[in-house]
């Protein structure tokens, strides 16, 4: 199969759908949960949750896309080591923008919260109300949160590396509005 | 009427009764007032967001006498600890006792007197009676099953309260789209006939 030089058009909009998703659930989980209990706090979380379901949601177009659409090859002048730490990235991305939401819902249900979606679709418990095991997966989501924090922002400077230092098209491919 | 149908309907009347007082001794007669503390258990349901939260309460006192032969003469007496609450969260549990919400420190006990109970047919009955919660009054019907088993009877039942009614969730928490207004409350208690005297 010969590989194109873009990122197909699903490619790009469910990539940056599920990164502005990403970004509001991330800023919004850590302002909230520094909030004390109002109702307003009870609104913040539910769109919390609210976002980070829809992220779910999304995966499953976005891994569609990915395995059925050609992905174009890096660009000839990355260096092996380069690579292989891109195509870590990236694997370990798509792992947390799973198990990080899918965390959250776990943490829900063991808390007692049964999820209802957008505030219409009850979604069905995963564990049944369990206080130790709920603040084990607050843990887990605290943590795999951070990492994701972490490889995001490794993710973007690279990017921008590319775009900006090394002036290749990396960006570009998935910014069709940047092309020179 | 001829003299075959008129002896039937003596005989009816005669039976009847009878079968009446047959189904009465299977299940012996007496009231029911010694309340098995253990066993009540007063449960709720809340929205928030949407999402239902349930809590309950560990701890409250029932008094009550229950005669099924007389159950116009019903008599219940509820106190409730609020300060027993478990409302879901830990979160929730200090806030819930706090004053926009219970303000235990000056209402620490809910209260709940039966005025009328009415029968509605089998083991189903309906009853009336006086909700005090935070100095608020308020008239309250609820259907209530009893099921007896021998010397002892559980009365269920449940209701919905409007909590803003009691002031319950005062200030900013009276925004109804956070939290509902609405509070599904239900109960479950258990009483042994009085001993023989
Ligand atoms: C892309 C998806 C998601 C991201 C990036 C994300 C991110 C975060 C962050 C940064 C926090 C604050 C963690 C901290 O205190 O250090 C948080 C907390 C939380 N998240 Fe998420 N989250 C996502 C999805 C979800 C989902 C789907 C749910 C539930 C259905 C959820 C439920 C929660 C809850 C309940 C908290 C508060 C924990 C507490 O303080 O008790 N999250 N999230």
């Amino acid at each position: 199969m010969n590989a194109p030089d873009q990122y197909s058009k699903p490619a790009v909009i469910v990539h940056w759908m599920i990164a502005i998703l990403v970004l509001v659930a991330l800023s919004l989980g850590y302002y909230m949960t520094d909030l004390s209990l109002s109702p307003r706090k009870l609104q913040l979380i539910s769109w919390h949750k609210w976002i980070g379901f829809t992220v779910l949601l999304l995966f499953i177009p976005r891994l569609i896309v990915r395995l059925t659409r050609p992905v174009p090859a890096p660009v000839d002048t990355m260096p092996g080591w380069q690579r292989a730490v891109a195509s870590i990235t990236h694997v370990v991305l798509y792992v947390l923008i799973i198990a990080v939401p899918l965390t959250g819902w776990l943490m829900s249900s063991a808390k007692g919260f049964p999820v209802v979606y957008l505030g219409l679709v009850p979604l069905p418990d995963l564990v049944g109300k369990d206080e130790a095991l709920g603040d084990l997966l607050k843990s887990a989501h605290e943590v795999l949160t951070s990492g994701l924090l972490i490889l995001v922002g490794l993710h973007i400077a690279a990017a921008l590396k590319h775009h900006v230092i090394d002036r290749d098209e990396t960006l570009v491919r998935m910014v069709p509005l940047l092309k020179r | 009427m001829n003299s075959k149908r008129l002896l039937a309907a003596a005989l009816v009347s005669l039976v009847l009764p009878l079968a009446g007082t047959g189904a009465y001794a299977a299940q012996p007669a007496g009231t029911f007032d010694q309340v098995l503390p253990a066993k009540n258990r007063i449960d709720f349901v809340f929205k928030q967001m949407n999402v239902p939260v349930k809590g309950y309460f560990k701890k409250a006192n029932v008094d009550l006498v229950f005669d099924p032969a007389a159950p116009a003469k019903t008599t219940v007496r509820l106190d409730l600890d609020l300060g027993s609450v478990d409302a879901g969260s830990a979160d929730a549990n200090s806030e819930v006792v706090g004053k926009p919400w219970f303000d235990l420190k000056t209402f620490p006990t809910a209260t709940f007197v039966s005025s009328s109970v009415k029968p509605l047919g089998g083991d189903r009955y309906e009853m009336t009676g006086k909700l005090t919660i935070k100095g608020k009054t308020r008239d309250v019907t609820t259907p209530v099953t009893v099921t007896q088993n021998g010397n002892t009877a559980a009365f269920d039942g449940g209701f919905t309260l409007k909590r803003l009614e009691f002031a319950i969730g005062d200030g900013s928490w009276s925004d109804t789209s956070i939290v509902a207004d609405e509070v599904k409350v239900s109960f479950h208690v258990e009483a042994e006939r009085r001993a023989a005297k």
